[in-house]
């Protein structure tokens, strides 16, 4: 009965999404100001009903409603509450729906909170999100049903949820990326209403920035989420793995981080333009196209998307409506935007200009790295996988050369600097980075020797952070108290600058540093890696929730000093018979000691693999920095405060 | 020419050669680290290419996982239906590998036909198959219908 309802309420969700993305915008070129108002009440509307509908799936999720073929195939009476929840979206149906909802919520919030916005443009706005809710919608309900039912032969138990899932880390995952994905399509349908009414001024740049800045924070924070969850549940160490799921994920942040720099200077300076829109246009479209290569099947083969050709069919369909025909629009109205503004070499437009080619050269070579090997089956040349090699090449120089110009950007001033002034800023940064570069990597290494991938990621680290601070000092003096008169969209660049520069430095040391042993250990015996001793005393069977497990001891000494005890565990899960690696992690700001258990060997041994990972701490805090900067820029009281004082003359009008 | 012409030109020069820079720069390192997927029995057959970076895969063959008593040194089998081929590989194997089930190692092929695996990777959960071993399998299983291949050719 609750899922009968779960469908009828997307149905009429879908209903009322069709209204709202065909009412406001025929009001919108017929002047009918009631049909165009309408756009708000139907996205709050269509909000309340895939709302209702989500949680009735989450009903059957804590109801074990087996019945639901989707409920049986990723839920089991024994799992805790928490995750039978987060089981709603572990797979295809539920997480189109919660990409559905988080759709109906975003358009919900603009309808909200942009009442200041002309009314023309706000009806277009949400007739071109209520477009983008009836296809997903649309393809929910015709080729993804989550309350498809399994009768009359319902199941007396579920297949249990895939173990690698049930974790804190996939509870937050993919509702905080869906929002960061689903929160680009408000910056698209905004370029879209813009393209569409042929008008582009400096408040569309004003008014989408905060939008832009917040789908931005939250990509962020899913994917260092994404990484960090690798790093510590999928049991070997490793956090980013230039995987096509993740690089999915990464293209729309590079195009959505090059959008919120180009919308600076398009706000500012009104230059341009039709670059931002592309950029608008770019980042949603390859939100989606993230979508649908995860969520296709088609990255684990092209013939998995051909066994199910409806979903695969629909979604190329959708994409190429919605790539194809913004893009159309684009090349119609465009150019017509360009508006000539003049700035010289040292201006920050030119910084931003740079900013922009590196992060769109680096997503093209994401795209085209990721693509290939799915053009390549298609083709028959074979079947091809991209090694991590190839995006490293191309991705370690482009960030270099990205964090240098990052440094002589914050001493640019729009339009023209003059060059005297910026060099005068350079050379303590410069000189302290390649001091700290030449001479950090050989107190680093436990043999005195010096790596080069150290040294240029100390320099880069160094460089960035003595930047901002030379900048933070010419702006505050000696008088600290100036910090508070300083604006938080500056002071999130700052954050957001000083947490790539961390983020930069755990990458870069964590490579160069790491030390891995796997080795066959019977208990009793000892084992050293980079100064620490590990001794392993044996395993020992112990009984989780949902999982029986064997459970190691092992020591972790320096010097004779006790460091930590680990229990790193190996797991069966009783339901689907899975066996899983759970590694045991010893962390600190400057080193983890990771501790994983392999297979049982002969002779009581066991092979284990011991790894110390110096500074991988700081990819993920570097990276929540990153988040919070942006976090902090969109809550700048210049968009609440504009806001304001716009209302009145519109009213007046 | 007109000095705004000339300046337009220069920079459609620039963007031609820097991305023609680019896409020969891009094209070059995907070739080179393309790893392209045999089957048993095309490496059996000499198809795949000695020291190179491929990977191979197929069912693991029951009873012929072999480990060192003193290291983690492992080897294995792996078959598609026709053709058997010899896996060596050191470390931790992955929690789904097991005998009877699907693999795939990622490694370089020796003279003596044995792949030396850097990275072995099993299915990732209990009803998937990869579909390089999956199509393999077929494949394999088509031309045994047809009577176009014998195994004992192959293995000699």
């Amino acid at each position: 009965m609750i899922a009968e309802l779960g469908h009828f309420a997307l149905i009429i969700a879908l209903a009322m999404a069709v209204l709202q993305s065909v009412v406001p915008m025929v009001g919108s070129f017929r002047g009918y100001s009631n049909w165009m108002r309408l756009g708000s009440s139907l996205s709050i509307g269509q909000l309340l009903f895939v709302a209702i509908s989500f949680l009735c799936l989450v009903m059957a999720f804590l109801n074990d409603d087996f019945s639901l073929k989707y409920v049986s195939q990723n839920s089991n009476t024994a799992l805790p509450d928490h995750y039978k929840i987060s089981a709603v979206w572990a797979a295809h149906e539920g997480s189109l729906l919660l990409w559905a909802l988080i759709l109906a919520g975003w358009t919900a919030a603009v309808a909200l909170f942009s009442r200041s916005l002309p009314l023309v443009l706000i009806a277009r706005i949400l007739s071109v999100l209520g477009a983008i809710s009836v296809g997903f919608a649309l393809f929910l309900l015709l080729t993804s049903n989550p309350f498809e039912r399994l009768l009359p032969m319902a199941p007396m138990e579920g297949a249990d949820l895939n173990p690698l899932l049930q974790d804190i880390g996939l509870i937050i995952h993919p509702p905080m990326l869906y929002m960061g994905y689903v929160g680009f399509a408000v910056p698209f349908a905004f370029a879209i209403a813009a393209l569409i009414g042929g008008q582009f001024d400096s408040a569309w740049a004003r008014w989408s920035r905060p939008w832009i800045n917040l789908a931005w924070v939250f990509l962020t924070i899913g994917i260092t989420l994404g990484s960090w969850w690798a790093y510590y549940e999928l049991g070997w160490g490793g956090w980013w793995f230039w995987d096509p799921v993740e690089n999915a994920s990464l293209m729309p942040w590079l195009v959505g981080t090059a959008l919120m720099h180009s919308v600076s200077a398009t706000e500012k300076r009104g230059v341009f333009r039709s670059w931002t829109l592309l950029l608008a246009i770019f980042a949603f479209s390859l939100s989606l196209l993230g979508t649908f290569l995860v969520r296709s099947g088609i990255l684990t083969s092209v013939h998995a998307f051909a066994s199910d050709p409806e979903r695969g069919v629909f979604m190329l369909m959708f994409l190429a409506i919605v790539i194809g025909g913004s893009l159309m629009l684009f090349a119609l109205r465009g150019p017509a935007m360009q508006k000539v503004a003049a700035y010289s070499g040292w201006s920050r437009e030119v910084m931003l200009l740079i900013n922009n080619v590196i992060l769109v050269s680096a997503m093209t070579m994401i795209l085209i790295g990721t693509l290939y090997p799915l053009v390549a089956d298609v083709l028959e040349l074979g079947k091809i996988s991209v090694g991590p090699p190839y995006f490293n090449f191309f991705f370690v120089p482009l960030t270099f050369g990205l964090v240098v110009a990052m440094g002589i950007a914050v001493f640019t001033k729009w339009k023209s600097t003059e060059s005297r002034l910026i060099l005068s800023k350079i050379p303590v940064p410069l000189l302290l980075a390649i001091i700290c570069g030449g001479v950090f990597p050989f107190y680093l290494a436990t043999d005195y020797s010096f790596s080069i991938v150290a040294g240029l990621t100390v320099f880069m680290t160094v460089w960035l952070t003595a930047t901002i601070a030379v900048d933070l000092i010419d702006k505050v003096g000696t008088n600290i108290k100036r910090v508070a008169r300083l604006s938080y969209s500056y002071l999130g660049m700052q954050l957001a600058h000083t947490g790539l520069a961390i983020c930069v430095l755990g990458v870069g040391l964590s490579s160069a540093y790491d030390q891995t042993r796997e080795l066959r250990m019977a208990p009793g015996d000892n084992a050293e890696i980079a100064g620490y001793t590990f001794n392993f005393s044996g395993v020992n069977p112990v009984a989780g929730p949902n999982f029986t497990a064997f459970q190691a001891q092992i020591k972790v000494t320096q010097d004779r000093r006790l460091v930590a005890n680990l229990y790193p565990e190996k797991r069966h899960y009783n339901a689907g018979g899975q066996v899983m690696t759970e590694a045991a992690i010893d962390p600190s700001l400057t080193r983890d000691i990771y501790v994983s258990l392999g297979e049982p060997l002969t002779g009581g041994a066991w092979a284990l693999s011991l790894q110390v990972k110096p500074f991988v701490r700081c990819i993920w805090l570097g990276a929540i920095m990153v988040g919070l900067g942006g976090l902090l820029a969109a809550t700048d009281r210049r968009y609440r405060r504009r806001k304001k004082s716009q209302t009145k003359p519109a009213v007046a009008s | 020419m007109h000095p705004i012409r000339k300046q337009r030109l220069q920079i459609v020069l620039l963007i031609v050669v820097a991305s023609s820079l680019a896409a020969g720069l891009i094209a070059y390192m995907l070739g080179q680290n393309a790893n392209y997927f045999f089957t048993p029995s095309q490496v059996l057959q000499g198809e795949a290419p000695v020291n190179v970076t491929i990977r191979a895969g197929g069912m693991v063959v029951q009873g012929s996982i072999e480990r060192s008593a003193d290291s983690l040194d492992v080897s294995f089998l792996v078959t598609d239906g026709l053709g058997i081929l010899k896996v060596s590989y050191s470390g931790i194997l992955p929690d789904l590998f097991a005998e009877g089930e699907a693999a795939i190692a990622t490694g370089k092929l020796g003279a003596d036909k044995v792949l030396r695996a850097s990275q072995v990777l099993a299915k990732h959960d209990e009803n998937y198959t990869p579909p390089e071993v999956a199509d393999a399998m077929n494949q394999a299983y088509k031309l045994k219908q047809q009577g176009k291949y014998s195994p004992q050719e192959a293995e000699k």
